[in-house]
């Protein structure tokens, strides 16, 4: 099937400078990143903070262009800000973040947010509005007397469904979802997370859903990218890799994911922190904290491989399989 | 139990006539690891800060705090002043607010060297660099001299921790110590305080929303629900026996990291704001078990098996053989 959405070894990079006379330099937020999406699936991007997450989801919404590489949707290069095509993609696209009260507003009652998108495409007639936003809210799983309340009327889970309705309003291709349930508590997560599933189901929407958290990201993933520093260090199908991850970076993840009950694998601890993407290492930037680093690993920046399983990893370890530490 | 380190018995919190805490029976052991897990306004926090006599004075607040026999509620504020930070210390999710940001880090752990234990100058200095050695801050003779804002989210916490241990407390309050970090720092801040636990046999209560994070610390975990602990037991046996559909629910709400994916069996409904608490037990709007008995009265909390307590009147039996929490809401 054709991809909805490709990234081919897109690059996006910021030029910053420590203090009024300080000498420029360059912050590879994404570095050569390949992803596809494909219509009616869920590709999961887990990393940590400053990993490059959110800035690969910018580019998948065309808010952000590639410095190098290419992002296209439906096999159509994205079109500039402002440019006559602009308004026709964001009907197609929808983005929804972790802080539903700060995406809303919060002068305007529930009912009047969801139909704003219809008013801006200029779809269907007062009363199909009407009728249209009625379902929307039957959709998520809010009250029809809801729909006359405010924002903050409302608890956080059913302010993130009403930010879901009013992004599915204009039936959207692909959804974007940048920590959607992170500030929710964990009975209202499940909630959300079986809607998605549900909603995906019903509509075939295509879903890239970014997180920090790896038992939601294997939840509600077919395909899975793991960033570290700017990178896709590791992707494929989350089984696959949360079974047996081979880039030590996953591996550290996968075994730091704390689960109630009896702990399965030893937890890897890595020393140190993430380093700052303005200084970055040379060769793997992962070989300052990884446990199997090698001479070669300091020097080159492994490339991304295809293994047999279909997963693809950026380590030299991949390439030399017999060496990968247990 | 010998002697209680801490024992809470019958400890309520309103604001403003608005319940939070409603009923709090808990106790710690010397050394003992509790964590205390439960959702936003569960209350989990309120009992600690209400222990330690740290809310504001629209609280009001009753029923019996002891620590080692001393009563702690209505103690008078210098009492409390160097029992905070010396026999119980508390640490808390955002290290960056609670450190103050115009000071030296070293300069901060030595005020709660010279309060808690009376070190100024050089001993104070030394004993800060130990410090910050013993909560893995690498190079801490250099570092002592640097600000808040030079470190790392990680970095922050390690230091938030050095103070803790200026005191050399019997029980260090951990809450939410880990939620604003980054998965591999959150791994490194649990090792920390799994092995100072170790060095210095300090009891820890960890105040969680996460299961994992407290399953991994843990002997023993409270859940609390709407202001009241409505299960406690070890935690290998909360967890692999909950009894409280409470419990369960919350276990089968989260997605597993091996076996084949399941639908998420999450809890319907939403937790009841204080304001508005049903009757009976609060959790009963939610449960798929309540009967109209569970809206009757609050049900007490019941010893099920040896050390294993739980407040419901519909608790789960125990069924060695299968998973309780998947069986729970067929």
């Amino acid at each position: 099937m054709m991809p909805l959405l490709t990234l081919e070894a897109a690059s996006r990079t910021y030029r910053t400078r420590h203090g009024l006379f300080g000498k420029p330099s360059d912050v590879r937020a994404v570095d050569r990143v390949s992803l596809e999406v494909a219509p009616g699936r869920t590709l999961g991007i887990v990393g940590e903070s400053g990993c490059g997450k959110s800035t690969t989801g910018r580019l998948a919404l065309g808010l952000e262009t590639p410095d190098a590489g290419s992002v296209r949707f439906r096999n159509t290069a994205m079109p500039p800000q402002g440019s006559a095509e602009w308004p026709a993609l964001r009907r197609h696209m929808q983005l929804v973040f972790q802080d539903p009260l700060g995406a809303m507003d919060r002068r305007l009652t529930i009912a009047a947010q969801i139909a704003e998108p219809l008013h801006i495409h200029n779809i269907g007639s007062p009363a199909e509005r009407a009728e249209r936003v009625a379902a929307l809210l039957r959709d998520v799983g809010l009250r029809p007397d809801q729909a006359a309340r405010h924002p903050h009327e409302l608890s956080g889970g059913q302010r993130q469904r009403a930010v879901l309705a009013r992004a599915l309003a204009t039936d959207p291709a692909l959804l974007v979802c940048d920590e959607p349930i992170s500030a929710l508590d964990v009975s209202i997560q499940a909630q959300i997370v079986n809607m998605l599933a549900d909603l995906q189901a019903a509509r075939g929407i295509a879903i890239l859903f970014i997180s920090h958290d790896l038992k939601v990201i294997r939840q509600i993933s077919h395909d899975i990218a793991v960033m570290y520093l700017g990178r896709v260090v590791e992707r494929g199908d989350p089984d696959t890799i949360f079974a047996a991850p081979i880039h030590p970076y996953t591996k550290a993840l996968v075994s730091a994911v704390p689960t109630p009950g009896p702990r399965r694998r030893e937890r890897i601890v890595l020393t140190g922190e993430p380093p700052n993407p303005a200084d970055r290492p040379t060769g793997c930037a992962f070989h300052p904290r990884c446990p199997a680093a090698m001479a070669l690993c300091r020097a080159e920046d492994p490339p991304a491989v295809t293994l047999p399983d279909g997963r693809e990893v950026a380590c030299h370890l991949a390439l030399t399989p017999d060496r990968i530490a247990a | 139990m010998s002697q209680p380190l801490v024992a809470i018995s019958g400890l309520t919190v309103a604001f403003n006539g608005v319940p939070a805490l409603r009923g709090i029976d808990l106790e710690v052991g010397p050394g003992e690891a509790v964590g205390l897990v439960g959702e936003s306004g569960s209350g989990k926090s309120v009992t600690w800060l209400a222990a330690l006599g740290l809310l504001p004075e629209t609280a009001r607040v009753a029923g019996s705090v002891r620590l080692g026999g001393e009563e702690l509620l209505g103690a008078p504020p210098a009492r409390l002043d160097t029992i905070r930070g010396g026999r119980v210390a508390m640490i808390f999710q955002d290290p960056a607010s609670a450190l103050n940001p115009v000071h030296r880090i070293g300069k901060q752990i030595g005020e709660a060297l010279r309060l808690h234990r009376g070190l100024t100058g050089a001993a104070a200095r030394a004993e800060t660099i130990r410090l910050l050695e013993q909560v893995g801050i690498p190079d801490p003779a250099r570092r002592i001299d640097i600000f808040p804002h030079e470190m790392s989210g990680g970095q922050n916490q390690r230091v938030m921790i050095a103070m803790a241990l200026a005191g050399q407390p019997e029980l260090l309050i951990a809450d939410e110590p880990t939620t604003a970090l980054d998965a591999t720092i959150q791994a490194q801040i649990l090792d920390l305080l799994s092995r100072l636990r170790a060095e210095t046999g300090m009891a820890l209560v960890l105040i969680s929303h996460d299961l994992g994070v407290v399953a991994d610390l843990c002997d023993r975990v409270g859940v609390m629900y709407a202001g009241r602990i409505v299960e406690q037991a070890a935690a290998a046996t909360l967890f692999a026996h909950p009894a409280h559909p409470y419990t369960a629910g919350l276990l089968a709400a989260l997605p597993d990291m091996d076996g084949p994916r399941r639908r998420l069996e999450a809890i319907p409904g939403f937790v009841p704001e204080p304001w508005a608490m049903p009757p009976g037990c609060a959790f009963a709007p939610r449960c798929a078990f309540a009967t109209a008995d569970c809206a009757a009265a609050t049900p007490a909390s019941a010893e099920i098996t040896p050390a294993h307590h739980v407040a419901c009147l519909h608790p789960a039996r125990s069924t060695p053989a299968a998973h309780p929490a998947r069986n729970l809401h067929p």
